[in-house]
């Protein structure tokens, strides 16, 4: 036994301890998963995930669970490395005989564990905003596709504020790319020129943005409105809002419409350069509703920290967590084949007053909300669309995927038919 | 019918009585006041909308708290209390609240009250947006075109530069007449012959395109541009007259002039943005050219040690919250003892062992990296924490309308430059600096001489680690403080010691600033992403053909 070896033979004993005592059996229990990443970079969004699942599971609990038996939560970490999330996700479909998974933040891991989860005929919630143009039988996307937040933002810049260039700003990765092609593709649409848009691209976790705002600035001096449309992703938006703010670009001159910034991110940083800027979202803390106000108090209450905020994407575990309860109900089994079926269809309350069903292409109906940023790190909503959008899988701007649709229902049961050939892929994602 | 009689005569005494008061106060502050006062009402209101609707009359007012107010709503500063719906402007965090000014109309004339504290949640803000904040700034600025300052004025006259109506043409004029800095009138006549060049006859618009020649202004360059296209489309149609076409000669100069500025400009703008960025990288690297080039010990535990500096300045701001300017100050002494403390635990405990075992001390420096990450995870929570810039590092020293230097930067270039040469002086001038060099050349003949070899290893590994722990400081004011902070700048510390050459501060300084240099000057072509890579195979290649860097050691000492 090389040295090595006698460093690393405890702490594998140690891993492995853990991992049982994790899934030390209680009969009759229904077992929900939980992949969020508790380590690594992206724990600083996916934890506060995990503490939500927990929450609603200890309150499903307390209203006596499903079906007459207990929900036991199943943590995993898969410590934000892509190939890890499969491997999860494996031992939790296979291992740990879980009804249903609620996990994934970022879409690589998404399409990492999708194959595990097909192969398995398992069942996914994913609970964030994404670029779409995918549809999968056993995944539920409860996030918004980018016609539910990319497309309303860009119309309420067009036809509220009368921004007429367009800064088209991104991290360098699948969420950014696809979203700005379906944009630049949508303005073109609407009839804006080729040099009326710039995209830029930069690597994760960005921090010199010297020159971007500067060329920002430049593009914005031409003499139109301009705004900045940005999928810029996490840490990458701190000193970038704060370079904005440094070379003097307010909000009131040039806008920036975020996709990615919401209240927790929000809560880390220091506010006062940001006043006034834009996010989409399908939920803000801030909106005023019955459900809401007892969900924020329920969650300070949980997390025992009255300084803690709530965010979109607990929203969209809260919606997805109701629907799997109700289409449970509904089919009185967790087995996976009659909870897909059942699900279709099943309306919850969501957070902002109103119910969100679930369509035939595994995607929900939500509000769409404009909100400025404040300097409490809150929103306050200055637009919203007059009802619920559905979720759209393929994206009506695309030539790839505009005659592309999605509907689980029975006979099609297709996650990508052709309407012009008639023809479904076959391909589920 | 009794009732109505005698509250119908009431009133008349009251009208009366009103009349009267109006004929002995002053008469043109009653108006004022009665502006104010409507205001007031309005923005008391919870609706956006009402409160929208205060603006044109506090533009009206000619009281001076308008102002007050005005500027408290763009910065979001105005409440109201719950309590009673009076206004309040909200100042700086105490302890115990926060600092409140209260409206008090029932002095004379209306104004604010002295500071005292209350407790913020019994305020609720006065709501403002984007929209609004546009129309306040353009009325703060019609507002303070003749205020006494002179940098107010200025700021007044870029602000409603190119939004000049009939109105504000007069108010320039009557401002221009008494205004007596030299740039602030040139600024005020260059928005007046814009307006010329925008609205005037053909000859006038000719005189104001002559006369706008050598602005750098946008708007003025936007609005050549207009110009130039408008004709070049009546030129389709019918041949140009001999005014139209000097107009058209004009534009096309004018434009040519300030593109000329302006290629020049986003040169030396490069050049600046080259030298902050490596200025960043020069600091988060000279630790490890201590460590790493003196001393040859590969520390993957670096970039969290700049983490903790970091931190170390999120803990003090939280300590004095008032005081954001001495905190940072006081941060730079403290953080380095952090990390200089923490960075010798980690060589007495770790190191020590592995010293020539580079493969070892790189593996179990690492673990040591990610044991801090998470021990700062479960210690301030893995979300990121704020850490304010005090108010001298913001904003921008605007040079000319299309070239400006960020404040922040500018303090971080002279930061890293001050902190290298402190670094120089200690190695070369002092007794630590003599003994470090002499371990590092040669450790047995040192130790012969000696030197406690083993002690010096530990202060240099001090040394080296509080200077991260200062880098630190410096990147929380650019950016995020969270666990992952370190990893980010690992790979370029080492990028930069190892170009510049192991075992040389110089090198690390030229390394470091020359590489932020051309990262900026690629960038523009390349894009963000392209231009990283573009250096990264640059180094590759020059290591490749020099593989002591830039600046190698030379004589005996080196081994090898």
């Amino acid at each position: 036994m090389n040295k090595a070896q006698r460093f690393f033979a405890p702490l594998t004993l140690a891993f492995t301890t853990s991992l049982m005592a994790g899934g030390a059996l209680a009969e009759e229990t229904i077992k929900v998963g939980i992949l969020h990443s508790l380590s690594g970079t992206m724990a600083i969004s996916e934890t506060t995930l995990k503490d939500t699942m927990l929450m609603l599971i200890d309150e499903q609990n307390k209203k006596g669970g499903v079906l007459g038996k207990k929900l036991e939560a199943v943590v995993v970490d898969p410590a934000s490395d892509w190939p890890l999330f499969a491997e999860k996700a494996r031992d939790l479909i296979s291992k740990e005989k879980v009804a249903a998974v609620f996990g994934c933040w970022t879409s690589v891991s998404r399409k990492s564990v999708l194959p595990v989860f097909e192969e398995l005929n398992s069942l996914l919630f994913y609970p964030v905003q994404y670029e779409g143009e995918e549809s999968s039988r056993n995944v539920f996307y409860t996030g918004a596709a980018p016609n539910q937040q990319a497309i309303p933002a860009v119309d309420y810049l067009m036809n509220d504020l009368g921004v007429e260039r367009w800064v088209l700003a991104g991290t360098d990765y699948v969420y950014p790319r696809t979203t700005n092609k379906v944009l630049e593709a949508y303005l073109k649409g609407k009839g804006v020129n080729a040099e009326d848009i710039m995209i830029n691209y930069t690597p994760f976790g960005h921090s010199d943005w010297q020159s971007i705002v500067s060329d920002i600035k430049k593009f914005g001096d031409a003499g139109k409105k301009t705004a900045v449309v940005s999928t810029i992703n996490g840490d990458a938006n701190v000193p970038f809002y704060k370079e904005l703010g440094n070379q003097g670009i307010s909000a009131e001159d040039i806008p920036v419409v975020a996709f990615s910034v919401g209240e927790e991110e929000l809560s880390g940083i220091d506010t006062k350069p940001l006043v006034g800027h834009l996010a989409a979202w399908n939920y803000f803390q801030s909106v005023e509703s019955d459900v809401n106000t007892q969900f924020i108090d329920s969650w300070k209450k949980f997390i025992k920290n009255t300084d803690r905020v709530t965010n979109d994407p607990m929203e969209a575990h809260y919606i997805g967590f109701n629907m799997w309860i109700e289409a449970v109900k509904k089919a009185q089994t967790t087995e996976t084949d009659a909870v897909i079926d059942a699900m279709v269809g099943v309306a919850v309350p969501n957070l902002t007053g109103g119910y969100s069903a679930m369509m035939p292409n595994h995607h929900i109906t939500k509000p769409v909300l404009i909100g400025e940023i404040q300097d409490d790190g809150q929103f306050q909503v200055v637009w919203e669309t007059s009802g619920l959008v559905a979720g759209d899988a393929w994206s009506d701007f695309l030539p790839d995927s505009k005659d592309l649709i999605a509907d689980w229902r029975k006979p099609m049961s297709c996650g990508n038919y052709n309407v012009k050939t008639g023809k479904c892929s076959g391909q589920n994602f | 019918m009794k009732m109505n009689k005698s509250g119908g005569r009431l009133h008349w005494l009251l009208a009366l009585q009103a009349v009267i008061l109006m004929l002995l106060a002053s008469s043109p502050h009653v108006f004022a006041d009665e502006a104010l006062d409507q205001a007031v009402l309005k923005l008391q209101s919870p609706k956006l909308m009402e409160v929208r609707q205060a603006l044109p009359l506090l533009k009206d007012s000619e009281s001076e708290v308008a102002d007050e107010l005005l500027a408290a709503l763009l910065t979001s500063d105005l409440y109201r209390s719950r309590a009673d719906d009076r206004l309040v402007v909200m100042g700086a965090t105490m302890p115990g609240g926060v600092e409140v000014r209260r409206l008090d109309m029932a002095t004379e004339p209306p104004g604010l009250t002295e500071p005292e504290i209350a407790k913020k949640g019994d305020f609720r803000r006065v709501a403002t947006n984007n929209a609004m904040r546009r129309q306040i700034r353009t009325l703060i600025a019609t507002r303070s075109l003749q205020h006494k300052e002179v940098s107010r004025r200025l700021n007044a006259v870029n602000q409603i530069f190119d939004k000049l109506d009939e109105d504000n043409v007069e108010l320039i004029q009557s401002a221009f007449a008494g205004e007596d800095n030299a740039e602030v009138k040139a600024l005020m006549q260059q928005a007046l012959q814009l307006f010329r060049l925008q609205t005037g006859a053909l000859g006038d618009q000719l005189e104001a395109a002559q006369n706008l020649q050598d602005s750098l202004q946008p708007a003025v360059v936007n609005e050549f541009r207009s110009l130039r296209r408008e004709l070049t489309d009546i030129a389709d149609t019918r041949p140009l007259t001999a005014q139209e076409k000097l107009l058209q000669r004009a534009a096309s100069d004018g434009i040519r002039k300030v593109e000329e500025k302006a290629e020049f400009y986003s040169k030396v703008e490069n050049l600046f943005f080259g030298l902050s960025l490596g200025s960043v990288l020069v600091l988060a690297a000279i630790g490890l050219a201590v460590t790493f080039g003196v001393m040859g010990v590969i520390n993957m535990a670096h970039g969290e040690l700049i983490m903790l500096g970091a931190y170390t300045t999120f803990v003090i701001q939280q300590l004095m919250p008032q005081q954001v300017g001495l905190a940072l100050l006081l941060s730079i002494p403290c953080a380095f003892v952090v990390s200089a403390v923490v960075g010798m635990l980690i060589e007495r405990g770790v190191i020590r062992f592995l010293y020539g075992r580079p493969l070892e001390t790189l593996l179990a420096t690492f673990g040591v990296s990610l044991i801090l990450q998470q021990a700062v995870r479960s210690i301030f929570s893995p979300l990121n924490r704020a850490v304010e810039s005090p108010d001298w590092m913001h904003g921008v020293w605007q040079i000319n309308p299309i070239f400006s230097i960020t404040y922040n930067r500018l303090f971080i270039i002279f930061f890293s430059l001050m902190v290298f040469f402190a670094l120089l002086l200690v190695l070369k001038k002092t007794s630590l600096g003599l003994r470090v060099r002499a371990v590092s050349q040669n450790r047995a003949m040192a130790q012969a001489m000696g030197v406690r070899s083993a002690w010096v290893d530990c202060t240099t590994f001090g040394l080296g680690s509080g200077i991260a722990g200062i880098a630190g400081v410096a990147l929380s004011q650019l950016t995020n403080v969270g666990p992952n902070l370190g990893q980010s700048y690992i790979i370029d510390s080492f990028m930069v010691v190892v170009f510049g050459g192991v075992g040389n501060l110089w090198g690390t300084l030229v390394a470091g600033l020359s590489l932020g240099v051309a990262n900026k000057f690629l960038e523009p072509f390349s894009g963000a992403v392209l231009a990283k890579i573009l250096v990264l195979i640059f180094i590759i290649l020059f290591i490749q053909k020099r593989p002591r860097g830039l600046f190698p050691q030379k004589g005996r000492a080196v081994d090898g």
